[in-house]
């Protein structure tokens, strides 16, 4: 490669990086943390002794899970204007990625609360404690330690997934990769770039998980 | 009055019954213990004076809350019957996330509304009482069997119920820890606690009870005073359980000789 393509990657680091920081990084937090709204409210849905309530989670969950994320987008954001909604590309990814992960977390949420052992219900009731105050108090605290790997994993797909973000003209990451390459046509140093941008953000966040994993797991045996 | 009445209770899972209208009276500030076979009902008779298990039909009555399944209980019924008794599970089911003292104070603090400092301060003086004052900040996990057991007791004890039961507190334990846990149970006695006890501890339903009753089949099939249930029983299948707990190996000698 000529000097030119080492000063104009150079050049890149800067809005690329800033891309990950306006674009990637906030659309992967706010998704996430919507999303596992969704996911908690479908996976209680999903257990309900009511029929109907627990039908509607299992479609959404399998709507979600049976569609591509990209056809959830273009959807929200392409064809709802016909129905006369417009939503503008930013708050149109993070609404297709939060029902996305709603739709995904919420089988890793309902499986780590099927992993507490019935014994932790009844000793609850026996200490006068409701539905709601056991999920809160015994339950959940005790389904986040399991339900931390699955999780993760959905979250650092979601970091990839936003990517997906730069087919309606959200700015982030690869959309500012693709800004620059286009009219200097160096597609494979900023494409590489961008991919070393992701892989760093992805390589923190296992090691964030690592370490949650050991602070959930503190009271398991020492 | 007496604490606990249970009249013409039946059980069934499935096709199965379990329990078979059963009676059983429980006096204030007695100790009863139910001894009987594997399988022979006495954890599901336990579970229907909390509510845990459901009678198909008949009637429990635990202080002044009475519950005829004739008709599906409401809601607040069970609430009010499950909130008379503590319960003590064979295998403890503390809150593995919380500290022992933690287990203890989550009732008094999160469905009674206690103070927390007044209830870690009741709390401290019951697992005193237990023997485990300096374990307060352990988890379960850092616990001994026997330590966990009597945590469970101190959890149940924390609620102020007016009934305490036991479903084999003692069964899972290593033997040598088995004397903290029924030490602990006869010291509750000695106090005055209305206790029902799930038992395999002939020894200790001898020196502890004023009632032992004999389930075999889901019936109670004698029952009395601990002197004359377990000293002279009148019915030989009490007689053939207690050959067989007292001495395990008896009927392969029998068959042998
Ligand atoms: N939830 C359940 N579903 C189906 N069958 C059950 C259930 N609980 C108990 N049973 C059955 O009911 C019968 C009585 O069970 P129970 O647990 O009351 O016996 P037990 O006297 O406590 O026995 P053990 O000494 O082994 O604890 C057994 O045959 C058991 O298999
Ligand atoms: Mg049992």
């Amino acid at each position: 490669m000529d000097a030119g393509v080492w000063e104009l990657l150079l050049n890149s680091v800067g809005p690329l990086v800033m891309g990950a920081i306006v674009g990637t990084i906030p659309l992967t937090v706010l998704s996430f943390v919507f999303g596992l709204a969704i996911a908690l409210a479908v996976a209680l849905a999903r257990m309900s002794a009511n029929r109907l309530v627990a039908s509607v989670a299992a479609v959404y969950i399998s709507i979600i899970r049976g569609t591509p994320l990209l056809v959830q987008l273009f959807i929200i954001f392409y064809a709802l204007p016909m129905l006369g909604v417009v939503i503008d590309p930013y708050p149109s990814a993070v609404i297709a990625f939060s029902l996305n992960v709603g739709g995904y977390a919420a089988e890793a949420i309902r499986g780590s609360i099927l992993a507490i052992p019935v014994g932790q219900w009844e000793a609850a009731r026996t200490i006068g404690m409701g539905y709601t105050l056991t999920m809160r108090r015994v339950i959940l605290p005790q389904a986040m330690r399991v339900a931390v790997p699955p999780l993760s994993n959905t979250f650092i797909s979601l970091v990839k997934d936003t990517s997906l973000a730069s087919s309606i003209m959200v700015t982030e990451l690869l959309r500012r990769a693709q800004e620059i390459a286009a009219p200097s046509y160096q597609f494979l140093a900023l494409y590489s770039l961008a991919a070393l941008i992701y892989w760093l953000i992805c390589s923190v966040l296992s090691l964030g998980q690592q370490r949650l994993e050991r602070y959930l797991g503190r009271y398991v045996t020492v | 009055m007496s604490v606990v009445s249970v009249r013409s209770v039946r059980k069934a899972f499935g096709g199965h019954v379990v329990l078979h209208d059963v009676n059983l009276d429980v006096t204030e500030g007695s100790v009863t213990t139910l001894i009987g076979p594997s399988g022979s009902g006495k954890t599901t008779l336990l579970r229907c004076l909390n509510g845990l298990a459901l009678p198909d039909a008949g009637i429990v009555r635990v202080n002044d809350v009475t519950i005829d399944y004739g008709a599906k209980p409401s809601r607040e019924a069970r609430k009010a019957l499950a909130a008379q008794s503590g319960m003590v599970f064979q295998a403890h089911h503390l809150f593995p996330h919380r500290t022992a003292l933690e287990n203890v104070i989550e009732g008094p603090v999160y469905v009674q509304k206690e103070p927390v400092a007044q209830a870690r301060e009741r709390g401290m003086a019951l697992l005193a009482q237990v023997g485990l004052a300096e374990k307060a900040d352990s988890y379960p996990s850092q616990l001994s069997g026997g330590q966990q057991q009597r945590v469970g007791i101190a959890r149940a004890l924390a609620l102020r119920p007016t009934l305490m039961l036991f479903d084999e507190p003692t069964s899972a334990l290593d033997p040598e820890t088995v004397g903290d846990v029924l030490t602990v149970l006869r010291d509750l006695a000695e106090q005055g606690w209305t206790m029902v006890v799930v038992t395999h501890e002939i020894r200790f339903a001898e020196q502890v009870a004023d009632h032992v009753a004999f389930l075999d089949g889901g019936v109670i099939v004698e029952e009395g005073p601990p002197a004359q249930v377990l000293g002279d029983p009148t019915e030989p299948r009490t007689r053939r359980f207690l050959r067989r707990v007292l001495d395990p190996l008896a009927d392969g000698r029998e068959e042998q000789a």
